[in-house]
């Protein structure tokens, strides 16, 4: 394949899409284009490292400048792609250059949903770097924060914030936020995370309005009462990048609708990855999209691979797999809890260093999901077992064994 | 032959090596990363390289000899 693609959008997928064209044996030329003026950069740690300033801006570059002259990618950042012309095959950015392609890859990714409460200052989301160094600044105020949604990005950011020194509030008007992922029995030790480091919570509640200016907010909450803050963070889920798309004829449908090769429904020449992309997951037989950084990796590679070989392409059917940290808690999620009832858990949930593993099975006993705190190596062993339809009851023995198992340093390479 | 490294201070445990090649990784009891071998050959290079990209945390290199 001599041809040119352009891949639009140069966060995590677009970056692995152009960078895994070359591995796949693409010679002819890559544009990777970027609405951001800043080098692409990977975005888990916006919420995490970056924020609490324990990391700098160079470890979270996902590609330098140098990195991409040497594997021939033309990187074009600082201006956003406007409109695709499918037909003419080009790309059309802001500024009205044309950009001709032989394939594009759409990887425009996801933005923040927008804080409904307006006010002066003060009131922050967390998606780009940009968010991330503001809400830094805001940080530094020593007033009160609170966090409005307590899904992955509220708790993370009440984590750090409290880490910080600040008091911290989340708030969501669900009882048991994380519990519409991992279901209510889980979602209660998660809830209880916070109230455990000192984070106040009030769940069930909603918020009704915000005044004021930085440093000086008031949150008007569902129940009549009303909280003081500094800083408030507003994580309400995201909203995909694909409104650039409404004239190009494509099927848009929460994402591009893509079939299980990642390919655009009406357009041969169109791929998606990423956030932004809703394709065909043939082993859940449904239109899927997932907002997490390792199936942005996974479909970058699958891209890739079918862009360079149209005559062997490949299926895009990961396992979900997603990390959170909170507090002294590294969690991770493999599959898809949401389907289960009931899970089990195996491990220690209490104590100075609680470990534990919450095991899914599906309807018929096998194992559609895991939650793992702290506990990589259980983690690894449910990922395969979902991987290869390996039933709960094993998962489970085999947790035990690893509970059982006293921590050891590894056998080679330490 | 190429010879695999890892940065065992900078792993966290994410696991998405182990997926991608389960033959070649491993996590142990203490949440690190274990290189189940030293060298892969050339064949392999490919798959084994895209296991090493997918780590978040850039934990994982094949160097030449």
């Amino acid at each position: 394949v001599t041809g040119t693609v352009v891949v639009v959008g140069s966060s995590v997928a677009g970056v692995r899409t152009a960078q895994d064209l070359r591995t796949e044996g693409h010679d002819g030329p890559i544009v990777l284009i970027g609405a951001e003026e800043e080098l692409p950069y990977d975005k888990p740690p916006l919420s995490k490292q970056l924020l609490a300033g324990s990391w700098d801006r160079d470890r979270v570059t996902l590609l330098t400048a140098e990195a991409a002259a040497t594997a021939g990618i033309d990187l074009r950042l600082g201006v956003a792609a406007r409109r695709l012309d499918v037909a003419g095959r080009v790309v059309v950015l802001a500024d009205g250059e044309r950009v001709p392609y032989d394939t594009v890859v759409i990887a425009t990714g996801a933005a923040a949903r927008p804080s409904p409460w307006v006010t002066g200052s003060g009131v922050h989301v967390v998606r780009t770097l940009a968010d991330c160094s503001g809400l830094r600044a805001g940080l530094a105020d020593p007033g009160p924060v609170v966090v409005v949604g307590g899904g992955f990005i509220g708790a993370e950011v009440a984590a750090t914030a409290h880490a910080g020194g600040r008091q911290v509030t989340v708030v969501d008007p669900l009882p048991v936020p994380i519990g519409r992922v991992v279901g209510s029995e889980v979602g209660r030790l998660f809830a209880d995370l916070h109230a455990r480091h000192g984070v106040g919570s009030r769940f069930g509640v909603g918020v009704e309005g915000i005044s004021g200016r930085a440093g000086a907010l008031r949150v008007q909450l569902t129940d009549g009462t009303e909280l003081a803050a500094g800083t408030v963070v507003v994580g309400i889920g995201t909203v995909p990048n694909d409104a650039w798309l409404a004239d190009s004829g494509l099927l848009v449908d929460d994402g591009v609708v893509c079939d299980e090769h990642c390919r655009a429904v009406d357009a041969p020449d169109v791929f998606a990855a990423g956030d932004v992309a809703r394709w065909f997951h043939p082993g859940h037989g449904a239109y899927t999209r997932v907002e997490h950084w390792t199936n942005a990796v996974e479909q970058a590679g699958c891209v890739a691979h079918n862009v360079v070989h149209p005559d062997d392409l490949r299926s895009h059917r990961p396992v979900e797999y997603v990390w959170s940290d909170q507090y002294d808690w590294r969690i991770q999620i493999v599959g898809r809890p949401h389907l289960a009832g009931a899970s089990r858990l195996v491990g220690e949930v209490q104590g100075d260093r609680p470990r534990f593993a919450a095991v899914y099975p599906d309807a018929a006993g096998a194992l559609c999901a895991a939650v793992t705190v702290n506990w990589p190596r259980a983690l690894a062993t449910c990922r395969r077992l979902v991987a290869t339809g390996g039933h709960s009851d094993d998962a489970v023995a085999r947790l035990e064994a690893l509970a059982a198992v006293p921590v050891r340093p590894s056998a080679i390479s330490r | 032959v190429p010879q695999l490294r890892a940065d065992l201070s900078a792993c966290q445990g994410y696991a998405n090596c182990v997926i991608a090649a389960p033959d070649v990784y491993d996590i142990d009891d203490d949440g690190v990363v274990v290189l189940l071998r030293r060298t892969v050959p050339e064949e392999d290079r490919p798959r084994v390289e895209e296991a090493a990209r997918s780590c978040p945390v850039s934990a994982l290199t094949i160097e030449a000899p």
